[in-house]
């Protein structure tokens, strides 16, 4: 483990933290989105996240071996989609009622703003790893 | 001579690059579930890397490369003690890594001074002014 491995570890969770918000971002956009049909209906959307295991190093000290983090993939809330009357929508069933997303625009903006502190930090310390191996490369100079 | 010009900010340069890893990794995964964060217990990992340098590696094939204090001493990397877990396992604590990471960043430094005003030093004394 160098000090060229923060750029890698700090990069995949900034990875992580862009599909977090692109997540929050189509949450957001469709937080309004209705349908007829409860299984149709847009349900949020929320990415899992899950450490790295940099399986290539074998020796002896493997617990070192954590190499950031990654996005195991993006599961649907199962949050039961509420219904509304609305008779004159075009997409209502036929007894008049639509089904609203179950997307919660205040865990989303909450969501956006703990993302974007994470991205903020993951970026401070590439710029740091980035300064000390400047310095390391100029010593003696 | 030149063997111990450094002292000991040799192993601790190439220490604190380690734990500035360790670091990074506890503070990319302050969101994932179950995780836990994770130090270097630093005098023995120093302590290790001291008697480390003492003892050369066998090389039993031609093309092995001889390893110095460069790996974490075994058992030197230690799991953190939460001040407060959260519900999903995670023990990642901000505010403390971040706290760590800037000690262990102004440390590193610090070690790099002192290696470069080693060097400036020796270039005094061998430029012979």
């Amino acid at each position: 483990m160098s000090l060229f491995n923060v750029f890698n570890i700090s990069g995949s969770a900034l990875n992580a933290q862009t599909i977090r918000l692109n997540t929050t971002a189509s949450n957001l956009a469709n937080a309004e989105s209705v349908d007829g049909d409860p299984t149709k209906v847009y349900r949020a959307r929320h990415p899992v996240f899950q450490t790295l295991l940099d399986t290539s190093d074998t020796s002896a000290d493997a617990d070192g071996a954590i190499a950031g983090v990654r996005v195991l993939g993006v599961v649907e809330s199962t949050t039961p989609a509420s219904k509304r009357y609305e008779p004159n929508n075009p997409l209502a069933n036929k007894d008049g009622y639509v089904y609203m997303s179950n997307v919660n625009s205040i865990e989303e903006m909450t969501n956006m703003i703990s993302a974007n502190r994470s991205f903020t930090t993951n970026i401070d310390a590439i710029n740091t790893a980035r300064d000390l191996l400047l310095k390391t490369i100029s010593m003696g100079h | 001579m030149f063997d111990n010009i450094f002292g000991i900010h040799e192993s601790a340069l190439l220490l604190h690059g380690q734990r500035l890893g360790v670091l990074a990794n506890n503070i990319a995964n302050a969101d994932t579930p179950g995780y836990k964060a994770r130090d270097i217990d630093f005098s023995e990992a120093l302590a290790g890397a001291g008697e480390q340098s003492g003892l050369a590696l066998s090389a039993t094939e031609p093309g092995h490369i001889a390893i110095g204090a460069s790996e974490i001493a075994p058992g030197a990397l230690k799991y953190r003690n939460p001040y407060q877990a959260s519900l999903d396992g995670n023990t990642v604590e901000m505010p403390v890594e971040q706290a760590a990471f800037s000690e262990n960043n102004v440390r590193y430094q610090a070690s790099l001074t002192f290696i470069n005003n080693q060097i400036s030093e020796m270039n005094f004394v061998l430029s012979g002014q």
